[in-house]
């Protein structure tokens, strides 16, 4: 049995009498890639702000990195990484001042800082642009640099809140090749997102229509499930079955 | 405390790297000072006036040399019986006439009056009441002097003015006040609305949620730097209106920078409100400039006189801080009082502050569920 590290059970998010997320229940494993998928206002969005401790949920139990959502969260915080589908990295510091003050928040001591940050400029074969503004680099970079700076505190599972948005079909691969890198050391990817293609890159897949889980297995699993050819087709039969 | 600083290396470099940040903090308080201070100034210097002598005497010569040796006017051109008055001021020319009437001295001598009239351009009427004011008050002030000393002149009142904590009507002593609640309005109040705001913009918000700072911290850690420059500001103020337009500090000084500390942690706490609505930097932009300056220059006695303003605007104005905050200030440096005589604006102030927090808790609360 793999390592639990993320556990949900019966969670249940109301925003007055509106339910955005209906009573929810699934595990994720460590080092595994979990697709979260949905459309729009399907409640993705709040069942991962609950994961990441940004919003609390109305009731039922989850753990994030073995730690009670509701009475450890600081220790939550420490052990996760986030990602925005904005990239979130300051564009008026250079590369090196971000790396810096997030190194910082995680009280990353200065010298462990400076060794990995060579690393992390060496993968990324940006070493020459060490003291570029952010807001110079292509987007390509800054999601790569962003996802870098997520997971540089080693967290156990970085939330990537779709984090390809707005970037061409050769980027988002090489991004996934930098996803695949980091589940292969033992991190554990929670992603959301609108493309299917990527969803076929997933371990497992979780889909989700008006606040419930409506499937969750593996992309072959689902695909035989719902005679489909494609993530596509298995999200569209979900969605239109579910209407 | 680690965390701290490194976050406020962070701000710190926002700041320092965006010019338009480095322009309001640093070039704005002093551009102000200087334009309200040396500029835009409601004291009258040197106003051209018009002559029109018809006796030619002894008193009328000497009473016009008093006028143009008082440094309020000067000689814009003389004009003879049977000019036209209304000429000179369509041309614009002069201000004011001084018209002196016929056998001025004689009559002044014998009968005890005499005739002088002030024709002054009321298009502006502000400079031309102060204008005719300083005027017979010259004219008056030689009569009696020169003039009536050893006439007794039965029951006659004498009034005498004395213009209190601001003998010379020094407008500067006014703007002085109302410059540092302006300026310490918009850097605390605006500026800081705009960097969290900025933040929620740019997503970086909800990475700094997800990490483990909390959320008191990133507020802090947001304010303090606004807190230290706002603060730098109020004494930059401070010292350019004592040493360069000597406005006195005749209170406490440590009162006078304890209230300002007071304010400036008002203005804090509404910026934080501020970015507590306002979903991005726009808006709050809006909302600072629109809500919080237009008033704090209009509603606040800063340039219009409370007193003389319609009852509703008087009630609003009830609700501005900086009204409260000028208040203080002119207390403190003009008439050096200490805290017995500004307790209920300070409590005012306190309370605001308090109430702005308060309010900041529960919109973060809700914004966060």
């Amino acid at each position: 049995m793999k390592e639990k590290v993320i556990e949900v059970r019966n969670l249940v998010k109301k925003f007055g009498s509106f339910v955005a997320n209906d009573d929810l229940n699934f595990d994720v494993f460590k080092g595994e890639i979990f697709g979260f998928l949905g459309a729009n206002g399907a409640g993705k969005t709040t069942a991962m702000k609950i994961l990441c401790g940004l919003s609390s949920p109305t009731s039922g139990e989850v753990k994030v990195a073995g730690f009670d959502i509701y009475r450890e969260t600081e220790k939550v915080k420490r052990n996760i990484g986030y990602m925005s589908q904005k990239f979130s990295l300051y564009e008026d510091l250079t590369i090196a001042e971000n790396i810096r003050f997030f190194s910082g928040i995680y009280g990353i001591t200065p010298k462990n800082r400076k060794a990995k940050q060579e690393v992390l400029l060496k993968n990324l074969d940006i070493e020459s642009s060490k003291d570029s503004l952010i807001g110079s680099l292509p987007l390509g970079w800054k999601q790569k640099l962003a996802f870098s700076v997520a997971i540089f505190h080693d967290p156990k599972i970085v939330f990537l809140d779709e984090p390809t948005g707005g970037v061409d079909p050769i980027t988002r691969r090489k991004f996934w090749d930098l996803i695949y890198e980091t589940a292969n050391r033992g991190i554990t990817v929670f992603v959301t997102t609108h493309y299917m293609d990527e969803a076929e890159y997933c371990n497992r897949v979780s889909i989700m229509n008006e606040g419930r889980i409506e499937a969750l297995d593996t992309p072959e699993n689902l695909k035989k499930q719902y005679s489909a050819k494609n993530m596509d087709e298995v999200f569209l039969k979900i969605v239109r079955k579910a209407e | 405390m680690k965390q701290f600083i490194g976050f406020l290396r962070k701000e710190f470099l926002h700041i320092f790297r965006d010019p338009r940040t480095m322009i309001i903090i640093f070039g704005l308080p002093i551009v102000q000072l200087l334009l309200f201070g040396k500029v835009i100034n409601t004291d009258i210097q040197d106003s051209k006036i018009a002559i029109l002598d018809q006796s030619h005497d002894n008193t009328t010569r000497e009473i016009t040399s008093k006028l143009l040796s008082s440094g309020y006017f000067v000689l814009g051109e003389e004009l003879f019986p049977g000019d036209d008055v209304e000429d000179v001021f369509r041309k614009g020319k002069v201000k004011m006439v001084v018209a002196f009437g016929s056998n001025f001295e004689h009559k002044l001598e014998r009968e005890g009056k005499a005739d002088v009239q002030l024709i002054a351009d009321a298009s502006d009427p502000n400079i031309a009441r102060i204008l005719t004011s300083y005027a017979s008050g010259i004219i008056n002030d030689y009569v009696k002097k020169e003039k009536l000393q050893n006439i007794q002149l039965p029951n006659q009142i004498n009034t005498e003015v004395r213009m209190l904590y601001n003998e010379g009507l020094k407008s500067v002593y006014m703007f002085v006040p109302g410059i540092m609640a302006m300026i310490l309005m918009l850097i605390s109040a605006m500026m800081t609305s705009i960097s969290i705001s900025r933040e929620k913009e740019l997503g970086t918000m909800e990475v700094l949620l997800a990490s483990p700072l909390k959320p008191i911290q990133i507020v802090l850690g947001k304010v303090t730097p606004y807190l230290l420059l706002s603060f730098i500001n109020a004494m930059t103020i401070i010292l350019i209106g004592v040493f360069f337009f000597g406005v006195p500090i005749k209170g406490s000084f440590i009162l006078l920078v304890a209230e300002s500390f007071l304010f400036i942690l008002m203005a804090l706490s509404l910026g934080i409100l501020i970015s507590t609505v306002a979903p991005n930097q726009m808006v709050a932009m809006f909302i600072s400039a629109l809500a919080l300056m237009l008033p704090t220059i209009l509603l606040s006695g800063f340039i219009f006189p409370i007193e003389n303003m319609p009852l509703p605007l008087r009630i609003i104005s009830h609700a501005m801080p900086p009204r409260w905050f000028i208040v203080i200030i002119k207390n403190i440096m003009l008439k050096g009082t200490g805290i017995m005589f500004v307790w209920k604006e300070t409590l005012i102030l306190m309370f605001m502050t308090f109430v702005f927090i308060a309010l900041s808790i529960k919109n973060f609360k809700i914004r966060l569920e």
